[in-house]
């Protein structure tokens, strides 16, 4: 792949993560707020962006990773997203235990709660199934059956829980990184299907690539 | 103030469906009760702290809480009554003591408190009110702003005896 190609690529994701971030770093409602409060919005901010990474990763989108390396990192991210996850949680929790509760149960008032909580028990049973697959001698197949499904609600609760909410991040930025997730995620689902019915391999470029085995 | 002009208008017509409702419910052989009581709001009583003083203002002002109260079944305006108020504001958290403020219904049953900027928290702009004194049924409101630039929000109790 050209040199500029790699780079326009890069770019553009850091852009999609980092433009939100700095557009929610110049809100005004920053200003009546505790930095407890601060950090648990931008953790659900950064976990919004790592849920972009996630089906980039694995489709094999981002150049000059291999398909293992690719996997790896989609292994690490997800573990950056439960902190995440559990970073915003715990903050809000603290800011306003009440409301968290009523998150938590289900019975709060606002719309977007329940997609939130939604999407964070479908990323811990996620991260919880994944780190004991092997103990539970999940085969390929079965833990796609099992991710899948899971996958699809973390990207549909998550995108839905952040455009219902009014906070810090601007509504454009978030907008659009909501849409490339959403877009990612089809993209990478509609790809895996095509290579599967092919029976081709899991990623053209790693064809010849000595994989370790799980 | 040309906003409270607007606001009470906006007062008569939803409080015109209100009893339109009550009176349809009248003709209901099954519903002879009229105006129903307001139920409490979901998470309506988050972050209350009992007993807050009466003021003239929460702080430094320059926003309007509005409502009424009226008593369930006739519609009645209860004069006297003392309504809650606290929101996460310019000024402080919706737990901080300072956030927090009452005043009491006049004659025609309503009230209005001045009160700091309402500013989004947990995803919401949102004020809330309580009524907790013991006469009537205790109600917890929870409204929420059409936009957080509004600089007033209302809010209605239908109180029952408790």
């Amino acid at each position: 792949m050209r040199l500029a190609k790699v780079t326009l690529i890069w770019a553009a994701l850091a852009a999609a993560i980092c433009v939100p971030i700095a557009a929610a770093a110049a809100s005004p409602l920053l200003a009546w707020r505790d930095p407890v409060y601060i950090l648990a919005g931008f953790a659900g901010i950064i976990a919004m962006g790592l849920v972009l990474v996630q089906p980039l990763l694995i489709g094999g989108y981002l150049p000059g990773l291999s398909a293992y390396r690719g996997r790896r990192a989609h292994h690490w991210i997800g573990g950056a997203l439960v902190v995440a996850v559990a970073v915003h949680v715990g903050g809000l929790w603290i800011t306003s235990p009440p409301d968290m509760i009523d998150a938590l149960l289900f019975s709060s008032p606002t719309p977007f709660s329940p997609w939130g909580v939604v999407a964070m028990w479908a990323i811990f049973a996620v991260a919880i199934i994944a780190a004991l697959r092997r103990r539970l001698g999940l085969r390929a197949r079965t833990w796609r059956v099992v991710h899948m499904p899971l996958a699809i609600v973390i990207v549909v609760g998550s995108v839905v829980h952040g455009i219902l909410i009014e906070g810090t991040m601007e509504t454009m930025s978030k907008a659009a990184l909501c849409a490339l997730v959403l877009a990612a995620t089809i993209k990478v689902m509609a790809d895996l299907r095509v290579r599967r019915k092919r029976g081709t391999s899991f990623r053209p470029e790693s064809v010849g690539r000595i994989e370790p085995k799980a | 103030m040309n906003t409270f002009v607007l606001n009470r208008r906006n007062l008569l017509v939803a409080g015109g469906c209100v009893l339109a409702t009550g009176v349809s419910g009248l003709l209901l052989p099954a519903r002879a009760e009229g105006l129903a009581p307001t139920p409490s709001m979901p998470g309506g009583a988050n972050n209350y702290l009992k007993g807050a003083p009466t003021v003239d203002r929460i702080g430094k002002g320059g926003f309007w809480m509005t409502g009424t109260v009226r008593r369930a079944g006739d519609g009645a305006p209860l004069a006297g009554q003392r309504i809650q108020i606290w929101a996460h504001t310019t000024e402080g958290r919706e737990g901080d003591e300072r956030s927090h403020g009452a005043t009491l219904t006049d004659k025609n049953g309503a009230f209005r408190l001045e009160m700091p900027q309402i500013v989004p928290i947990f995803g919401q702009p949102h004020g809330h009110l309580a009524y907790d004194s013991g006469e009537f049924k205790t109600v917890f409101l929870r409204p929420v702003m059409r936009s957080a630039k509004d600089t007033s929000l209302e809010a209605h109790f239908v109180l029952q005896p408790a």
